[in-house]
């Protein structure tokens, strides 16, 4: 992991501001941002721990938890809320058993809420890792959950 | 490609590409903006391009992929140049058929035209649509007629000129003076006058100065910024390497979210193009001028849209805002003079170097110059991007651009300004977009976000959406917004609950007084702001939810009841199954189903798939 | 040489030199403002809104937190308006909803003419940590180690040892105990160990070759010598004996 880590720090010539994109990087590499990660950060950045923790627990695309194979992003921004986001989740929650924030017990989705991904035209939208699902309803959630193993 | 040393050599090489390109070989232009990937835009351009290699058509048709043309609501988008014929939703099945009518032959397809649903009308080319006609895209204009990955494509269509001009024939300080007299005015939401910030900072003491771009873009519902950053990098660029110029900074940043890869991406492959032609770097076009720009992301926090909270997680800190007393243009990010403007901003720029401040402050009104980029979103038919001249009204935007609202429902407020605006009700809608007058109403400009809702949107509850969103985003550091917005959350649930207090409006406003009164930073200063235009306008609404327990717009859940209208009910039982407590009995066909009340958990999944609009909200 | 200002506070002609805060005038002049987050060894916060007071030049007036604010020549300073008595008292309500049952707290709000909040008592929570922060400031601008910061963002926020866990930069000082105004931070010397249960961290206590009595820990010692270039032996008698 060491090295990862080093060649990710690299990447970023050593800039202790480019900390966010720091983690971000470790965090696409293990789904989460593991505590010997941060770590090898602490030593190669010459930070207090404190601060890479505190930094890792106040922005939202960070887990400090291992989080499911498939990232369910619904938008709540307000032009998908108003076009009925709110069912969309309440639905998956239903479907899932879990709550917004949480993953599922078999590690295979993790379910989050986001606050505009910018399609507004084609709201309610539902990303599933890298893909847009448009003009969602409560309604279609079951199939489309049905395609993620 | 060489290093360009000099503005001749630039004109030169624009010279060179533009006698190299065919004016009159077709090019498909599509988008694949965000917004159109959810469209399927990617798997259309893959097939397009399998297409023409599958034909040897590479001689008589360009592919071009280009940033967000606007209509959003028409996806996927392609307009075909030269003769500017503008196709709408176009599927994959579509493409074989456009190439081998539309290019081959020079047919029309009429079923791709945009067809008004309102006069039936159709319409060929783009400039005609009545969704453009109306506009004035002075900035989202060039989106379809470049790739954005290409400096080739930009150089063809000016680009740089104004840079180029800028470095040779302006001082600094004419430019400042140039930017003072447009009268451009932060488009980010603060609306303050960016020559005033650059004049600030260009006097502030201290060596080492930064400019930094801001494409946080944390209102939701508004993407503007994303689609000029994806569409066109190299204009916010131009903006940003003149700014420096002007300001005598060396090394800039540029900000944007983490929600937006695509704009990440296309920015990080404009700063490399621009170096390798020397436009960034030591000594551009030969001026002695150097400029060095990083890219940063965010990391999901909507408070890091607030300049001092943007640059404390350009420091790597966590994004807390501080005190602006001494303004960020003399201590800003490192404590050094820094200069923060949005992307907008940027994007005018080179637009008023190179036709200069007298024919900018012509467009808009006395207090607002210029033009501004809103997402008309919501509830509204034509949904997307649109650019209009400051002083165009709210009902102009809404109904003759819009197109009015979405099935055929009653209007009931527009929302400009993101959690620090407001609600604007249908008496107002005459309003022009002016920074002022939008601010006089109780909302406010913002970044652009404009939400249109209808008759069963629920004020209350869209007055706790904001509450909501803003108490997450918060950052925690001041008393009054994160206490105060938590207590705000709490009076308001349990309004929508039925469980209101008559005491609890009166409350509300006190809380919010506070809020605006004492907050550390804008967040907290102008969250009160949804809270109050309610208030204001649909006091209501709040008064039906206290006294009566009742939502006249048919949305809190405690407060409603689903039924089948009996009468509009065909006994189809598509609503049947997908109930998640087996409320729904079927009965017989042509016979209406029936819903048991006692189990109904009001998800809203039959209201949604309902077909025939039998399930009634109460 | 800094250039002496003109300002009134509350009616009073007052002068000062340039850069100072509105607050620092203030105290320097026994006029009373009150705070939370204050403390005049560390860098100004502006977390807790309380030292708001009301200033005009040229007519408009705002509120703005007299620990930060420098002063202006001309500067018309209020520190008991109505509007700042109004916001102060709303403030007080919000703090006493987050803090029920912290008697600092309703002392504090009750000179203030605050009894109890408007808020429905059903959701009234019982923290003892009011965020002011100076325990985190202090072990960053002052000790240096900055084993501890503020995590999460929001109503989530608090000061916390990185990943909950022990605080494995903390040296035992205590400076955070001290500084402390609601004395939520819980410190115990035993024998020879201290613990601090906050940051589950404890450390074994030098003891005193002359006097024999237990009174620093080893680790804090350790880091002031090592940072101040003191010989190995230095610390080996308490301040007390020297």
């Amino acid at each position: 992991m060491a090295t990862k880590i080093q060649a990710i720090v690299d990447r970023y010539e050593g800039d202790k501001g480019q900390l966010v994109s720091i983690l971000q990087d470790i965090q696409t590499e293990y789904y989460y941002l593991p505590k010997e990660a941060l770590e090898e950060v602490v030593k190669l950045l010459n930070v207090p721990m404190s601060q890479v923790y505190g930094v890792a627990t106040f922005f939202k695309a960070f887990s400090m938890t291992p989080r499911g194979r498939h990232l369910i992003k619904v938008c709540l921004g307000t032009a998908c809320y108003v076009r009925g986001a709110n069912r969309v989740v309440d639905k998956m929650e239903l479907d899932l058993g879990i709550k917004r924030k949480e993953t599922t017990k078999d590690l295979r989705f993790t379910l989050e809420t986001v606050n505009c991904v910018g399609c507004c035209a084609l709201g309610p939208m539902v990303m599933i890792d890298d893909k847009y699902h448009g003009q969602m309803s409560s309604d279609k959630v079951s199939s489309l959950l049905t395609k993620y193993e | 490609m060489v290093r360009l040393s000099s503005p001749q050599q630039l004109e030169g090489l624009r010279k060179s590409i533009v006698e190299r390109k065919d004016r009159s070989k077709p090019c498909i232009a599509l988008c694949v903006g965000t917004g159109c990937l959810a469209y399927g835009c990617t798997d259309i351009l893959n097939a397009f391009k399998n297409e023409v290699e599958k034909n040897s058509l590479q001689d008589k048709v360009d592919i071009r992929a280009t940033g967000c043309p606007g209509f959003c609501e028409r996806g996927a988008l392609l307009t075909i140049y030269p003769q500017g014929i503008f196709y709408q939703q176009v599927k994959m099945e579509d493409v074989p058929e456009i190439i081998s009518e539309t290019i081959l032959k020079g047919n029309i397809i009429e079923r791709l035209l945009y067809t008004d649903p309102n006069t039936g009308e159709r319409y060929t080319k783009e400039a005609d649509v009545p969704f453009y006609k109306r506009q004035q895209r002075l900035l989202l204009d060039s989106n379809n007629k470049i790739d954005p990955t290409s400096i080739e494509d930009y150089l063809a269509i000016g680009g740089y000129a104004a840079l180029a001009k800028a470095l040779s024939h302006m001082k600094p300080e004419q430019i400042i003076q140039e930017i003072k007299r447009s009268g451009l005015r932060g488009r980010g939401g603060g609306g303050f006058p960016t020559g005033a910030k650059w004049e600030s900072t260009r006097e502030a003491h201290g060596d080492i100065k930064y400019v930094i771009c801001n494409c946080d873009e944390g209102d939701p519902g508004a993407y503007m910024d994303r689609s000029l950053m994806e569409g066109n990098p190299h204009s916010v660029l131009d903006g940003m390497i003149i700014g420096a110029y002007a300001i005598g900074a060396n090394l800039g940043y540029v900000y944007i979210r983490h929600e937006y890869p695509m704009a990440v991406d296309n920015v990080t492959i404009a700063i490399k193009q621009a170096e390798e032609l020397g436009l960034l770097g030591e000594n551009i076009l030969g001026s002695g001028f150097g400029f060095k720009v990083k890219v940063s992301r965010g990391g999901g926090a909507f408070v890091c849209g607030e300049s001092t909270a943007l640059m404390a997680s350009l420091e790597g800190k966590v994004g807390e805002p501080r005190a602006k007393y001494i303004h960020t243009s003399e201590k800003g990010l490192y404590n050094r003079p820094s200069d923060l403007n949005n992307v907008e901003t940027w994007a005018n720029v080179p637009h008023i170097i190179l036709k200069g401040a007298d024919w900018f402050n012509k467009i808009g009104t006395k207090g607002s110059k210029g033009t501004k980029i809103f997402s008309l979103v919501g509830k509204v038919k034509n949904t997307g991007l649109v650019e209009v001249p400051m002083g165009m009204t709210l009902r102009e935007i809404v109904y003759d651009i819009g197109g009015g609202i979405l099935g055929g429902k009653k209007f009931k407020a527009v929302q400009t300004g993101g959690p620090s605006g407001g609600f604007i009700p249908e008496r107002l809608l005459d309003l022009p977009v002016d920074f002022d007058e939008l601010t006089r109403v109780g909302s406010m400009m913002g970044s652009g976000a404009m939400i249109v809702t209808d008759e069963n949107t629920c004020m209350v509850d869209m007055a706790k959406y904001f509450v909501g969103f803003l108490q997450e985003e918060a950052c925690g550091k001041c008393l009054p917004c994160r206490e105060g917005l938590k207590r705000m959350l709490e009076i308001l649930t349990d309004i929508t609950r039925g469980e209101g207090r008559k005491e609890d409006i009166e409350l509300l406003e006190r809380i919010a007084a506070t809020l605006k009164d004492t907050s550390l930073c804008a967040l907290g200063g102008t969250a009160a702001n949804p809270v109050l235009t309610t208030i204001r306008y649909f006091r209501d609404e709040y008064e039906a939810h206290i006294n009566e327990s009742r939502c006249p717009a048919g949305v809190c859940k405690e407060l409603i009841t689903y039924s089948i209208i009996d009468e509009k009910c065909p006994g189809c039982g598509l609503c049947v199954e997908p109930c998640p407590t087996k409320a729904i009995t079927f009965v017989a066909k042509k016979k209406p189903v029936i819903l048991n009340q006692e189990l109904c958990i009001k998800c809203g999944t039959c209201y949604d798939i309902c077909k025939m609009k039998a399930v009634g909200v109460k | 040489m800094k250039k002496l200002l003109n300002l009134t506070i509350d009616g009073r002609s007052l002068q000062a030199e340039e850069e100072k805060t509105i607050l620092e005038v203030a105290r320097d002049n026994g006029i009373d403002i009150p705070t939370l987050c204050y403390n005049e060894d560390l860098e100004p916060y502006g977390a807790c809104r309380l030292c708001l007071v009301e200033i005009s030049k040229n007519k408009r007036s705002r509120l703005v937190t007299s620990c930060l604010y420098p002063i202006e020549e001309g500067l018309v300073v209020k520190t008991n308006s109505d509007r700042v008595l109004t916001n102060r008292k709303m403030l007080m309500e919000l703090l006493l909803a987050r803090c029920s049952g912290v008697k600092v707290i309703e002392d504090m709000a009750r000179k203030m003419g605050v009894e109890k909040p408007s808020f429905r008592p059903q959701y009234l929570d019982h923290n003892e940590c009011i965020l002011c922060g100076l325990c985190v400031r202090a072990c960053a601008e002052v000790v240096g180690t900055s084993a501890l910061s503020l995590v999460n963002r929001g109503v989530n926020r608090e000061v916390a040892s990185p990943f909950l866990d022990t605080a494995s930069d903390c040296i035992g000082c205590g400076s955070c105990v001290y500084i402390c105004p609601t004395k939520c931070i819980k410190m115990e010397d035993s024998g020879d160990t201290r613990t601090i249960r906050n940051w589950k961290v404890n450390f074994k206590l030098k003891k005193c070759k002359t006097c024999g009595n237990y009174f620093a820990p080893e680790k804090q010692l350790e880091y002031i010598r090592t940072k101040l270039k003191l010989p190995k032996d230095f610390f080996d008698t308490c301040p007390n004996c020297k």
